[in-house]
């Protein structure tokens, strides 16, 4: 699928998974509980949930080569990807996101941008997003809880921001950090994880062509709980990385201090890259539950990206650093 | 009507009917597309927090026994005690034929490698035998007495159970503190009474 345009941008959803087989699935959901049989071999698929009416749609959106095509996955329904999230200022629930970020404003939004940097200074999210042209590209998304998706996501090259914002010879690393305001997000009201939300990336990672800062999905502006109104999205690491909802950008010297790293370092590197063979202590991370499959597919090492990122790491015991 | 004539032809059903109520729920959910976007990860969950649940109620009926002074409450201990066990094994059928789809070789190191799987099995084995040891020939043959002792092994259990979901979600999250704190709640009831046991016991002693 490639967007053009917002009128070619105009998918629904029903497209994209066919409403014949939509239904065949919901039908197949209504036989399975009727009959008390929770599965079959097969695709379990979500029924449909009430769709609470989609965002804007995001103009003069660029076709790039992370097409689905060239990915040959079938990407996630929108029902699944905005209704299904790991987002805990909103709740720990994966259905909480949607419930409870119905209400959430994401406009006007600010984000700081400070540190070892030539430009630092308050940017409202029209002046940062405004010079850059906005491009689709379809990724595959890892959660570490071992379950996956594949997004079409809007947005615009980390790295043409970073160019922009002018990182000082010093800046080693890219600082994020997600809104704090337990008022707006009822989650934080609650010490789940230190708040705010940190992520981090090396100088590194953050050019790497890959890494995106994603203002939406499916063509539209993003929804609030996927993380509006603008997220970063790494590929090839797991989704806690790939922080939502940013006001701030900070270029530091050191290692900055991430927060699932910050709540059990043992578990969660600095790193996080997708790693079939290196476990998370509590579950294995060899396989992954597609969303909308029935059978857990092999996960692939950096997430099927290892072509465009390992060169990041050599040398280096990713084993060690995980 | 006598009192266990209420209890056998009406309270029993009615208490039976109630306990198949979560299955009942998960056909709603599933007929209305409640079941997320992960309906394997949710049944999953949804079974192991109603098997806990019942463990709770089970060693509910105890202290509500001493707080109502209904003796009658009693006579539901085991049914609850078997429903604890009967979700249990839905939540663990549902790891293993719909979760893993029967990857023996990935549930071996689960259950070997993951803490929180293990402890999960400490406490499916205890009500395992709890279970079998529920019908009226096992309770004659082994004993009251040992009977007793050996079912106090549920609170090991309820324990290893809170233990199982608090070690399996990621953060510290409201829920599992939640059931472990009415756990809590219910054995400190029995501790209370054991002392004040031993204490009336000491006092006999003295004088
Ligand atoms: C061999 C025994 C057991 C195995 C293999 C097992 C497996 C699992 C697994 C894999 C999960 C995580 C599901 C997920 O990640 O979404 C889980 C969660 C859970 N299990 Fe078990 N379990 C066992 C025994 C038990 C027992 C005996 C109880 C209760 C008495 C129990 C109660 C729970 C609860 C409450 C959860 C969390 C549900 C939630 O997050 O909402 N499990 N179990």
């Amino acid at each position: 699928m490639l967007i053009k345009s917002a009128n070619a941008s105009d998918v629904k959803s029903s497209e994209i998974t066919p409403k014949s087989l939509f239904d065949a699935r919901r039908q197949f959901l209504r036989t399975a509980a009727i009959a008390g049989v929770g599965f079959a071999a097969g695709s379990i698929a979500p029924p449909a949930f009430a769709r609470t009416g989609r965002g804007k749609k995001l103009a003069g959106v660029q076709p790039t080569k992370w097409t689905q095509d060239s990915l040959g996955e079938d990407l996630t329904d929108y029902e699944s990807i905005t209704s299904y999230n790991n987002f805990y200022e909103f709740g720990t629930g994966k259905q909480d996101p949607a419930l409870y970020a119905k209400d959430f404003q994401p406009k006007p939004w600010s984000v700081v941008v400070d540190g070892e940097v030539d430009n630092p200074g308050t940017y409202s999210y029209e002046d940062l997003i405004k010079p850059h042209k906005l491009e689709e590209r379809v990724y595959r998304f890892r959660c570490v809880e071992a379950w996956s998706m594949v997004i079409p996501w809007v947005g615009l090259p980390l790295a043409d921001l970073v160019k922009r914002l002018g990182p000082k010879n010093d800046a080693k690393y890219v600082a994020f950090e997600t809104l704090n305001d337990p008022e707006r997000m009822s989650g934080q009201r609650r010490q789940v994880l230190e708040w705010p939300y940190r992520e981090g990336l090396r100088m590194d990672e953050a050019m790497n062509p890959l890494t995106l800062m994603a203002v939406g999905l499916y063509g539209e502006e993003l929804p609030s709980q996927n993380g509006a109104p603008i997220r970063l999205v790494v590929p090839w690491k797991y989704g806690f990385k790939s922080i939502k909802s940013i006001v701030r950008i900070s270029f530091t010297k050191d290692q900055p201090p991430t927060s699932w790293n910050m709540a059990g370092a043992r578990e969660y590197g600095f790193y996080s890259n997708v790693n079939p063979g290196k476990n998370h202590p509590r579950w294995s991370q060899a396989k992954e539950r597609r969303i909308g499959e029935f059978l857990k597919r092999p996960t692939l090492s950096f997430n099927g990206y290892e072509e465009d990122v390992a060169a990041l790491y050599t040398g280096m015991d990713l084993n060690k650093f995980y | 009507m006598t009192q266990d004539k209420l209890i056998r032809r009406v309270l029993k059903p009615v208490v039976w009917v109630l306990c198949l109520g979560p299955l009942g729920g998960l056909a709603w959910l599933a007929y209305s597309g409640g079941l997320t976007a992960n309906p394997i990860e949710f049944l999953n969950r949804y079974l192991g927090e109603w098997a806990l649940k019942f463990v709770i109620f089970a060693l509910a009926i105890t202290p509500l026994r001493g707080l109502t002074g209904w003796a009658g409450l009693t006579r539901f201990r085991r049914l609850l005690g078997l429903f604890a066990f009967f979700y249990v094994v839905l939540h663990l059928s549902s790891y293993v034929g719909l979760d893993q789809y029967f990857d023996w070789n990935a549930i071996w190191l689960d259950i070997t490698k993951r803490t929180y799987i293990t402890v999960g099995m400490v406490a499916a084995v205890i009500l395992l035998a709890l279970a079998v040891t529920s019908t009226k020939g096992m309770i004659k043959r082994i004993g009251g007495k040992n009977w007793n002792r050996l079912h106090k092994l549920v609170y090991l259990a309820a324990a290893a159970g809170c233990l199982h979901f608090f070690m399996m979600r990621k953060g510290v999250q409201l829920e599992p503190l939640m059931y472990g704190g009415a756990v809590l709640l219910l054995l400190g009831y029995r501790l209370v009474g054991y002392l004040k046991k031993r204490r009336r016991k000491s006092r006999l002693a003295v004088a």
